[in-house]
């Protein structure tokens, strides 16, 4: 630097110092937007939060010819179709990334992995259609009567498989969502797989461990915290997810223990009534289900923080 | 030279697109998907009759009365006729542009369109979700000859709001105190029972997949989807299927002299032959017009829709035109009530 003539020096400098403030002015204005939409969510919501109040978490009613709302229905089945499908997606991915890194041979890795990101690359209102074509009626077909013959005659899950098999309902949207996180769960899975130290994975299979000790004891706790990572953008794609369940879900503001019952999530009442909600109650109704839907998903992240914090302090990494 | 040859061309390109339609005026609509197919057809013939576009956006019938309240269109489209308090209140007009009905639709093996009878009072015990099964006794009398299998009976109803719910709600609260009293009507309402499609389209296509699925849809949706229609008893008590006929039929009865607004719901009607669960759709505009070529446009438009070249399209796409003497009347309600700031009627 030194040896450079000054102009040269000084146009460096300049063109540093814009570099960094650009960037910075980005970063910031990223947060100023976060900041705008919570604000606008607020004051969007307000005349239903004044009306409603704590009560309009609880209450399962919606109804737009007294007026009365409440995000029960929608919460629940957020929640409930975000659940079924990490419940189904989660191992599912766990099984595609332990085939893709450890047991799969060398020519089929490259094209299966690729399919694997094919399917994250399908839009959403795609799997609504396939979904409700082809899916829904294999499901009221022969998925559905028979979860109702076996598990719905037990006692315990029994009241989760009760109902006539309409085929749309919770379960199928959560199947669909299943099928549509699992790219992503996959992907960051196998990525996270592949940068473990051969050396430690060598050393395990050195003294005699099987392909399953090693993943179970080795590659999973060295990894974890991709792996809750990968989860939690699953888990984020699952609790957003319109077009897909808006097809699937029913769109019942009902609420029913069984998952063949039909349903309603958020961002599904969101899309199908806010163009054409008449009145303004209505209308920040519905946007004070979407601050809601905001608040959840910040929850989720920090419980998901947290997780990673608690993990770190048990290996001794924190205090 | 070279900046001389740029700038030639730089104006031949401006006066190019100079030289377009620049002298006509384009509309703006917004609201109801139910008319939205006629009012794309009849923009189209307009324009290629006299280069005046008009451009809908079928948002919904709330999304048109939301947007013409906020005066970002022309004109608003709603399936729901407005209340005269309510359009006093906006400082708005209202007309009814053309006739359709909503259709009980079902999906039943061996069941032909046109063979299941029901009644008002019935559909309305339906949705309520009071009866569950095909083979129930309150069908099965009604239809002594029909093969009604012991099967689940699914309700299907719109998840959006909807002009269509409004008319088929409105309907099921004027045959069953019960409905009127547990549910009420308006363009989105709490349904007892049943799963939401979104759109007649999503209505449709959950009964074409569910079986022993029943909901509602727009005539033209049942038509073009060759799905199975139901017969419903009239005020009279005929029994009759939905068709152009039975919705004029039902028009017919109708007297918009008395109904300031022309808030007029068409269904329940008296008549032989009409058919209980017809609507018009209506037309918003302001009373007041601060551009009123813009106004005159629009109502050149509809003037020319009323007339037989528009009703012509409607036909052919399974709407029902408004009788004569209804356009008259129309036409007279927009002399003396579409006015611009200076007083002067802009028709």
């Amino acid at each position: 630097m030194g040896t450079m003539p000054g102009h040269h020096q000084q146009n460096v400098q300049l063109q540093d110092m814009l570099f960094r403030s650009v960037a910075r002015f980005f970063a910031f204005a990223v947060l100023l937007i976060l900041l705008a939409i919570i604000a606008s969510l607020i004051h969007g919501s307000l005349p239903a939060m004044q009306k409603f109040g704590f009560g309009f978490l609880i209450s399962a009613e919606w109804n737009p010819v007294t007026e009365q709302f409440g995000a029960l229905v929608p919460i629940v089945g957020t929640v409930v179709t975000s659940a079924i499908a990490l419940l189904i997606g989660v191992p599912v991915s766990f099984g595609i990334a332990l085939f893709l890194t450890e047991l799969s041979p060398t020519w089929l890795k490259r094209p299966l992995g690729t399919a694997i990101e094919l399917l994250a690359a399908i839009p959403s209102i795609i799997y609504g259609m396939w979904g409700l074509f082809v899916l829904a009626p294999l499901f009221a077909e022969y998925v559905q009567p028979w979860l109702i013959n076996s598990l719905g005659a037990t006692a315990l899950l029994g009241p989760f498989f009760k109902g006539p098999p309409q085929g749309i309902g919770v379960l199928t949207a959560g199947f669909v969502l299943a099928i549509m996180v699992i790219p992503f769960i996959a992907a960051v899975m196998r990525d996270v797989f592949e940068i473990v130290p051969p050396v430690l994975k060598e050393s395990a299979y050195g003294i005699g461990c099987t392909t399953w000790e090693v993943v179970w004891n080795i590659v999973l706790p060295y990894t974890r915290v991709g792996v809750i990572g990968g989860i939690m953008l699953g888990l984020g794609r699952a609790l957003g997810e319109t077009m897909a369940v808006t097809f699937l879900i029913g769109n019942a503001h009902r609420l029913d223990t069984s998952v063949l019952a039909p349903g309603n999530s958020i961002a599904s009442a969101l899309a199908n009534e806010f163009t054409e909600a008449v009145g303004d109650l209505y209308t920040s109704a519905l946007i004070e289900l979407g601050l809601i839907l905001f608040v959840i998903t910040f929850i989720v992240l920090a419980l998901a923080k947290l997780l990673l914090l608690q993990l770190a302090k048990s290996e001794g990494r924190r205090t | 030279m070279i900046f001389n040859r740029n700038a030639f061309s730089t104006l031949a390109v401006v006066a190019g697109l100079c030289a377009g339609p620049a002298f006509a005026v384009d509309i703006t609509g917004a609201g109801a998907t139910f008319p939205y197919p006629i009012y794309a057809k009849w923009a189209e013939a307009y324009r290629a009759r006299t280069g005046v576009a008009m451009n809908y956006q079928s948002i919904g019938s709330g999304g048109g009365i939301k947007q013409i309240q906020n005066k970002t269109v022309d004109f608003g489209a709603s399936d729901m006729p407005l209340k005269p308090e309510d359009l006093e209140k906006n400082g708005l007009l209202q007309f009814p542009t053309v006739i359709g009905g909503d259709v009980p639709v079902v999906n039943l093996d061996g069941v032909k369109p046109g063979e299941l009878k029901m009644t008002g009072p019935l559909l309305a015990d339906i949705f309520l979700g009071k009866i569950t099964r095909w083979n129930d006794p309150a069908i099965a009398k009604l239809n002594p000859g029909a093969k009604l299998p012991d099967a689940d009976l699914t309700v299907v109803h719109r998840s959006d709001g909807s002009g269509t719910t409004f008319i088929w709600v409105n309907y099921l609260s004027k045959v069953s105190p019960e409905w009127k009293q547990k549910v009420g009507e308006g363009t989105s309402v709490a349904w007892p029972a049943g799963v939401g499609g979104k759109g007649n389209e999503g209505v449709a296509s959950y009964v074409q997949r569910v079986k022993g699925a029943i909901g509602y849809v727009e005539y033209a949706y049942a038509l073009q989807n060759k799905m199975t229609y139901a017969q419903v008893q009239n005020r009279d008590g005929n029994f009759v299927s939905p068709s152009s006929e039975t919705f004029k039929a039902a028009a017919a009865g109708a007297d918009w002299n008395k109904a300031p607004g022309y808030y007029l719901m068409l269904t329940d009607q008296p008549g032989k032959n009409a058919w209980p669960i017809s609507g018009a759709t209506f037309i918003l505009m302001h009373r007041t017009q601060p551009k009123p070529e813009t106004a005159k446009e629009v109502l050149k438009f509809f003037d020319w829709a009323y007339g037989a070249e528009g009703d012509k399209l409607a036909d052919a796409l399974d709407y029902v035109p408004l009788p004569d003497v209804v356009t008259t009347q129309i036409r007279a309600t927009w002399k003396s009530g579409i006015k611009d700031t200076a007083g002067k009627p802009v028709f």
